[in-house]
């Protein structure tokens, strides 16, 4: 099944310059997999130790994963998960 | 300048001094280095032109990353722009007295342009900002910052777009949209405005985030807030500092600042103990300071301290090890503590402030009915915003009398102690 990854901008040119990947898989975890074999430079710069880096939230429909089941959240088919890096405000 | 280049606080990668915040390499946050090389070589000739700067935070435009200081060193006025800082350190006896506790003071940011302590970080941002020719500004916003950018805004003769919660705090709302801003409320709490504005930073990349992509200057304005305690203080640390946290931002920056003048000699002490406060509503960094660990788990924000409501604290892990470090705690305190802290604060030392003072003033009730502060400590209670921002938490929390205009009404319904004749 069909997943359109959103990538920011710190992150295209590890992706051939792409701000969103089309890659297969139902789970967060398997479309990260998906995109870091085709772009194998993403997967350091988005993990450590095999989990999610401390500052890099990835969203599923608008939604944290951290709230939902992490790396195994379910993605629908055609469905957008977007990364973004963590950042304070107030 | 002093700023020499931005730095990865995880991987210490370096970058210029541009408007970028987040490592390529590992996403984590950039921070400003400075190399402050003979500001300690005379901390007195150092400290005495501190003293003879602006009354505002461009007294210490040395310690700032900015190319100048944006307005000639003026004591009082401004040729450009909200000066912000120098706000009243005040004693506060009676609310020492009222807790038990020896010594306590309270460093009132509510004396800002827009009444609270961002005007400081925004000030700094929105000097940058025109420094690296951007002319808009832009932020996302839990209500005291919005204020702040819209009016910098106005002052500076920038355009500005504000993004905040749409169920914010009506005072906040108005404060904001009356300056002429591009306001927009956004359905959805302040962790979806904040992701919000990070896609649309990305896609602007001629507007000056202050939070966003400004962020590593925005956040060095906090600094000012240890400098000008310390200074109030005759050049000396307080013993502890109680400060709220959302993002962690704030009391890590307070605790950098006292660090970087201890490291040039210029004040004397060392790093305050760290008190860290929270609403129980929005608790994630309190959270994880008493498990014990430093990755905090985000959750749904549900407490009247909005300003407080960031349910993903991206720097809580830095103010866990702040707090660590220094011996420090961090508490949360429920809506209902928050309301009466309000109420201690003003009846006793004449500060109304808005709900996150409310959680500062609870919180440090808390340590001092837990035996936590030391009779002989000298605290000092971060106030960072005015009470009437959030009018709701107060309304109906004190009785009045209403009478005809005359003697015999005021006589029969108004208490009063009985009058001694000599």
């Amino acid at each position: 099944m069909s997943v359109t990854v959103k990538l920011p901008t710190q992150l295209r040119d590890a992706a051939a310059g792409n701000a969103a990947v089309s890659v297969e898989g139902t789970t967060v975890g398997e479309a990260l997999e998906a995109l870091f074999a085709e772009h194998g430079e993403l997967r350091e710069r988005l993990f450590q130790d095999g989990e999610l880096r401390r500052f890099v939230n990835v969203f599923v429909a608008g939604e944290d994963v951290r709230y939902l089941d992490g790396l195994e959240t379910a993605v629908p088919a055609g469905g957008e998960l977007t990364i973004l890096p963590a950042v304070a405000g107030g | 300048m002093g700023a020499t280049h931005l730095k990865c606080r995880e991987c210490a990668t370096e970058y210029a001094l541009e408007a970028s915040f987040v490592c390529n390499r590992c996403f984590g946050p950039l921070e400003v280095a400075y190399d402050h090389t003979g500001l300690g070589d005379d901390p007195a000739a150092t400290r005495r032109r501190i003293q003879a700067g602006p009354q505002n935070i461009w007294r210490y435009a040395d310690f700032l990353p900015l190319a100048a200081p944006p307005a000639p060193s003026q004591r009082v006025g401004s040729i450009l722009g909200l000066p912000a800082g120098c706000t009243p350190l005040l004693k506060a006896d009676r609310l020492a007295e009222r807790l038990g506790l020896g010594e306590v003071w309270v460093k009132n940011d509510a004396h800002n342009p827009t009444h609270s302590f961002k005007d400081r970080v925004v000030a700094v941002a929105a000097a940058r900002a025109r420094e690296l020719g951007f002319d808009t500004l832009a932020c996302a916003s839990t209500g005291n910052l919005a204020n702040a950018v819209a009016a910098a805004g106005a002052a500076l003769g920038m355009d500005s777009y504000v993004f905040i919660p749409s169920n914010l705090e009506e005072q906040k709302i108005l404060a904001t949209g009356i300056y002429g801003t591009n306001l927009v409320k956004i359905r959805g709490n302040y962790d979806d405005v904040n992701r919000l504005c990070l896609e649309l930073s990305g896609e602007h990349e001629s507007w000056a985030f202050v939070n966003v992509n400004m962020r590593p200057y925005y956040a060095e304005g906090s600094k000012t807030l240890a400098y000008e305690i310390s200074e109030q203080l005759g050049f000396r640390t307080p013993d502890r500092i109680v400060s709220p946290i959302a993002s962690g931002s704030l009391f890590t920056k307070i605790g950098k600042g006292f660090r970087e003048w201890l490291d040039l000699g210029l004040i004397e002490g060392d790093v305050p103990i760290m008190s860290g406060a929270q609403a129980t509503g929005c608790s994630p960094v309190a959270t994880a300071f008493g498990e014990g660990r430093n990755v905090c788990k985000p959750v749904k924000p549900d407490t009247i301290a909005k300003s407080l409501a960031i349910g993903n604290p991206a720097d809580g892990p830095y103010a866990i090890d702040l707090a660590n470090q220094t011996g420090g705690t961090i508490d949360a305190v429920t809506d209902d503590e928050i309301r009466e802290g309000i109420k201690l604060l003003a009846e006793t030392t004449g500060v109304f402030t808005e709900t996150a003072g409310g959680v500062t003033t609870a919180t440090l009730k808390k340590l001092a009915d837990r035996g936590e502060i030391a009779k002989d400590e000298r605290v000092v209670l971060v106030i960072t915003g005015d009470g009437l921002k959030t009018l709701d938490a107060v309304r109906g929390s004190f009785e009045s009398y209403e009478i005809d205009a005359d003697v015999a009404s005021f006589n029969t319904t108004v208490p009063t102690p009985t009058e001694v004749t000599a």
